[in-house]
């Protein structure tokens, strides 16, 4: 069975105009998207963090769940080459302790790079002014990067997956994933329930 | 904020799923999910070559944005983010949210809020060029290939966020 038809990009003749063009589109659903959540305003983002809303809990993973199960189906059935899909990079250390501190930045924010975007351009000032702290943040890393080289490259594995690091069947985990997701949201659904009881 | 609304927020499950699909697309397109952090780094390259472009292009941080034959600017994500602040903006109008105000909580005054938003943005920028990736461009596109960094990053992301939130209750609260 020879289908393989996707990514596109690779095995179509595409003009860089139409893959912009077509950026500019997947941006404006992603965005509406977000507003519609609610996550252009960083008071509602924020009750993730005060156990009181956690829609960014459920956006997140279900949003997580349906492009698993979606891009494990479509490999399966032979219409999307997993091989050519990009597969962010494991930095074991850098990635565990740069992800606190952007938890740290988040919780300071109520918004996170994307969201920042929608607030600002919804009037929140206080998106615009992460836009702004983010400028500055990629400056000072552009300005320290090269003296840290060798801690931002510490415990590099590659481009690895959790299914071949636990040296286990693609489908069977991304099942397993998606069982747990529900668990959460209902474990979620209860911890809302006793926060905002809490409160009132 | 809790008040009804006369155009409610969605359901978190559909927004999620819909934004699941357009992740699904983009793979199925381009063979990359979503992103956010990189258009910074396109928008911060691209106007640090015009005012020094010698030194730029010799920071090996910079250089990767620039190097290429097209404009920096003329990239996936950068039209993506041009995008995504659109998208907002055409939802925030239909749903009579868009106002210019300082979303904060009731004990910090605007100018303190703007002004940790601000620290809060260097720290997130400066963290997600460490983690390469943010929560678009890793956690979410990331996480959807089951990329370890991602689950890694996303975790710590959470981690991170609930070690200090209750900390620093007064900001929000």
């Amino acid at each position: 069975m020879e289908l393989i038809i996707a990514p596109i990009r690779f095995n179509y003749e595409v003009s860089n105009g139409l893959l912009l063009v077509f950026a500019l589109l997947t941006g404006i659903f992603f965005g509406f998207f977000l507003e519609k959540a609610g996550f252009g305003n960083a008071g509602v983002l924020i009750k993730q963090f005060y156990l009181t809303d956690m829609r960014m809990f459920k956006v997140l993973f279900s949003a997580i769940i349906t492009g698993m199960l979606g891009t494990f189906w479509l490999s399966y059935f032979k219409i999307l080459d997993i091989t050519q899909i990009y597969i962010n990079g494991t930095y074991l250390w850098p990635q565990i302790l740069g992800g606190i501190l952007f938890g740290f930045g988040f919780v300071l924010c109520g918004l996170c790079p994307g969201t920042s975007c929608v607030a600002a351009f919804t009037g929140k000032l206080d998106g615009l002014a992460v836009m702004g702290g983010m400028i500055a943040g990629i400056i000072i890393f552009g300005e320290t990067a090269p003296s840290m080289d060798k801690y931002l490259n510490f415990s590099s594995l590659g481009d690895v997956s959790i299914y071949e690091i636990l040296n286990m069947n693609y489908g069977l985990l991304t099942f397993l994933i998606a069982l747990f997701a529900l668990v959460c949201f209902w474990i979620v659904g209860k911890v809302e329930e006793r926060f905002n009881k809490k409160l009132s | 904020m809790s008040t009804k609304q006369k155009y409610p927020y969605w359901n978190p499950y559909i927004v999620g799923t819909g934004i699941g699909i357009l992740i699904i697309i983009s793979f199925v397109t381009t063979g990359r999910g979503l992103g956010a952090i990189g258009a910074f780094s396109s928008f911060v390259a691209s106007i640090m070559k015009t005012i020094a472009p010698e030194r730029t292009l010799m920071n090996p941080v910079f250089s990767e944005y620039i190097s290429g034959i097209e404009h920096p600017l003329k990239d996936w994500v950068v039209f993506e983010i041009i995008g995504v602040c659109i998208g907002g903006l055409i939802s925030g109008l239909l749903s009579k949210r868009f106002k210019f105000e300082v979303i904060k909580g009731p004990q910090i005054s605007s100018v303190n809020r703007l002004i940790l938003a601000f620290a809060g943005g260097i720290l997130m920028a400066f963290a997600a060029k460490v983690t390469r990736g943010c929560t678009s461009g890793l956690a979410l596109s990331g996480g959807s290939v089951l990329s370890l960094g991602a689950w890694l990053f996303m975790f710590s992301v959470f981690i991170g966020g609930y070690s200090i939130s209750f900390l620093i209750k007064k900001v929000w609260n």
